[in-house]
């Protein structure tokens, strides 16, 4: 049995052509389904996010289950092969685990070290699993792939750095006041951008909202959906006297916050720190508002320089997660090794006749009379009784593999007997 | 027996600085708890130096410039391994090690020699003045390597920079919040150390106040500190200025404690190295 990856992501294929062949979660499980009814494949899982759609499977006969799998992803999509195929790659064995370890660790991504695409692939596992098509192969690929991902973001600093601009928002934010936890914010605008910046700061934890607008209505409006409190336009100084992070999107042409109000209120303030991010354009804050004690002003083009750069160190970084899976793809290879059926038995037959041997030895030595004879009728009576037991469960497992249960069986052999495989190491599954 | 214990101390302090400047380099949390487990030993047999010196000598180890150094450095660590309890600033252990292990160094090069206790020195009062002072003294050097730790991170956020060195130092609201805290806890036992230094003074030359330079100087320190904990409380000097003034102060405690014996004669000059 071969695993293998059949796909294409942002790097192979045009947005055009993702869209069309992507998969709505509605009709997922369906489609696991049907791909799963094909004779040729015995275990799949579908991929399907807006960067990229990919089919994990595992099957006896690769090439009969690719044509298959090209088929049916034709048929379903309505698309004629010849629209997408140029754009499919198709990866067999150790190269299709190495491309989801990579996809896992987030380095084949849009943006690498992206964290969402490791919950894309856990919801697509649970899917999988939850229709019974993934068996075995995917399971044990699944969640090494879980443990390379965590290897990855532990051992480098891939996630580290905020790539995106409101990350990066938060992570300033997280620098100057430390716990966002009862931080106050201030929207000046009650559009949809100050909306956005906001749901992201609470999500870390920020805690008062105060909004203020223009229509005193849509002010009021919004706060209500933060169970926040609304302030009239004429008083926005009220806010800035109270708010530690102050988010200003309007589309005013001229500045609404100004350098001598702001100096006057950070003596009201008692100089308490306050951080603007004005994501506006035009700017809504005077730029030289940033230039006063305790202040910090960022715009939306700061903000980006910052993204920036960190994506620069991402990059860096990403060399020791290649690194990694390198190391885990040759871990994995072991343990796929270690299912084939001869090693497998010749390991137990091994084992359990050393098993045999051992114990005879020790009842041989606490009887050292024993007539010659006897010995040998013990050594012929205990090798009977290994083989016997052994007899059934190998001749189960040499059987023709029509369900694909072979690597099953063979997976819980090794498992129960505890038997090593090529290395020695025990390849052990971990979340 | 007492400089063996100095000398492994020193060293521990070494390794410590050496492990807080890796982690600060790799920012592998197993290192600087590495590095806080041996800054705690070296802490340990300061401990056992500080109590085998006090027992050779026969009176509190803290009477001449070797020894003050060492129990300054003594106090320092005392403190980071206080305010590693409660916060979990990790930096701080590389700026306050490295500090402890100059004073150590500087400590080493001077004798070592036991001598017997000045008679001006036989007092009840000397060794509560010493402590209170250095206790404070050492909280002041936290307030100075939060002063510092702030004015770089407020720099790297001023100039719109995100990078490698502000990821390494804590909040600004947290070094801000310490800073203000060494300054409650610090200023309270340099009045005390003074007031207890007043009446030893009373004790040793017959009055409590003689206007020597060590006595001016540390009125100027206080007079610092003293202002610094007013404007903060009534027109809110946090921040920048907070942390200049913690600078300052510290280069106050400084010459206060060095610099007047290195450069200006007085009573307190009283050991001849």
């Amino acid at each position: 049995m071969e695993l293998f990856v059949l796909g294409l992501n942002h790097k192979t294929a045009p947005i055009e052509v993702r869209e069309r062949l992507t998969f709505q979660e509605s009709e997922l499980e369906k489609a696991l389904l049907r791909i799963h009814s094909l004779p040729s494949l015995k275990e799949n899982m579908i991929l399907s996010t807006c960067n990229r759609v990919e089919i994990y499977a595992a099957a006896g006969e690769t090439e009969k289950a690719l044509q298959d799998l090209k088929d049916f992803l034709s048929q379903h999509h309505h698309l004629s092969l010849r629209e997408f195929e140029k754009s499919l790659y198709f990866l067999v064995g150790e190269e299709a685990v190495r491309h989801i370890f990579r996809v896992a660790s987030s380095l084949d991504s849009m943006v690498v070290g992206e964290p969402q695409i490791l919950g894309q692939i856990k919801s697509a596992y649970t899917l999988a699993t939850e229709s019974k098509t993934s068996g075995l192969i995917l399971h044990r690929l699944l969640h090494r792939a879980f443990h390379v991902a965590k290897r990855v973001r532990t051992e480098t600093k891939i996630s580290n750095s905020a790539v995106s601009v409101s990350s990066v928002a938060v992570e300033l934010a997280e620098r100057i006041f430390g716990n966002l936890g009862t931080r106050v914010i201030f929207l000046i605008g009650a559009g949809e951008m100050c909306e956005l910046a906001a749901r992201h700061l609470v999500a870390e934890g920020a805690g008062n909202i105060l909004v203020t607008n223009r229509t005193f209505d849509r002010a009021v409006m919004l706060a209500q959906e933060f169970n926040g409190e609304a302030i009239r336009f004429e008083e926005m100084a009220l806010g800035l006297k109270r708010a530690d992070i102050v988010i200003s999107a309007t589309d005013s042409p001229q500045y609404l916050v100004r350098h001598d109000q702001i100096s006057k209120v950070m003596k009201e303030r008692k100089q308490k720190p306050i951080f603007f991010i004005d994501i506006a354009d035009p700017r809504d804050v005077e730029p030289g508002v940033g230039d006063i004690e305790n202040v910090y002003l960022y715009n939306i083009d700061d903000l980006q320089k910052v993204a920036n750069e960190n994506i620069k160190d991402r990059e860096k970084e990403a060399q020791k997660a290649e690194a990694i899976v390198e190391n885990e793809v040759v871990k994995y290879a072991n343990w796929y090794q270690s299912l084939e059926v001869t090693p497998t038995i010749a390991a137990l037959k091994k084992k359990c006749d050393g098993i045999r041997k051992r114990e005879l030895e020790k009842m041989l030595s606490l009887h050292p009379h024993l007539p010659e004879k006897e010995r040998h009728s013990l050594e012929a009576l205990t090798s009977a009784i290994v083989n016997k037991i052994l007899h059934d469960p190998l001749t189960r497992i040499k059987q023709n593999d029509e369900e694909g249960m072979t690597v099953v069986y063979i997976d819980a052999l090794r498992t129960l007997f505890h038997l090593p495989d090529q290395t020695g190491e025990e390849c052990k599954e971990e979340d | 027996m007492n400089i063996y214990f100095f000398k492994l101390a020193s060293l521990f302090y070494l390794l410590g600085t050496l492990f807080y400047s890796v982690y600060i380099l790799f920012l592998k949390d197993a290192l600087s708890k590495l590095a806080a487990v041996i800054v705690t030993i070296g802490f340990a047999s300061h401990t056992l130096a500080f109590l085998t010196r006090y027992v050779e000598a026969g009176y509190p180890p803290v009477t001449n410039l070797h020894e003050s150094l060492s129990f300054f450095a003594w106090m320092i660590v005392g403190v980071l391994l206080a305010a590693n309890l409660k916060y979990k600033i990790k930096v701080l252990g590389a700026f306050l090690t490295s500090i402890a292990l100059i004073l150590m160094l500087f400590a080493f090069a001077l004798p070592k020699e036991i001598v017997p206790l000045a008679p001006v020195l036989k007092s009840f009062w000397h060794p509560f003045h010493v402590a209170f002072a250095f206790l404070g003294n050492a909280i002041f050097t936290l307030a100075f390597c939060c002063g510092v730790m702030y004015l770089i991170q407020e720099h790297q956020l001023k100039s719109k920079k995100l990078g490698a060195l502000a990821r390494r130092l804590p909040s600004l609201k947290v070094l801000d919040d310490l800073n203000y805290q060494a300054l409650t806890l610090g200023f309270p036992l340099l009045t005390l150390g003074i007031i207890t230094g007043s009446v030893w003074a009373e004790y040793a030359w017959g009055r409590y106040w003689g206007w020597d330079p060590k006595e001016t100087w540390s009125l100027i320190t206080w007079f610092l500190y003293a202002a610094m904990l007013h404007q903060r409380l009534t027109v809110g000097w946090r921040g920048r200025k907070a942390a200049i003034m913690a600078i300052v102060g510290f280069f106050s405690v400084l010459f206060t404690f060095l610099g007047v014996n290195l450069l200006l004669p007085g009573l307190h000059a009283y050991s001849n190295w």
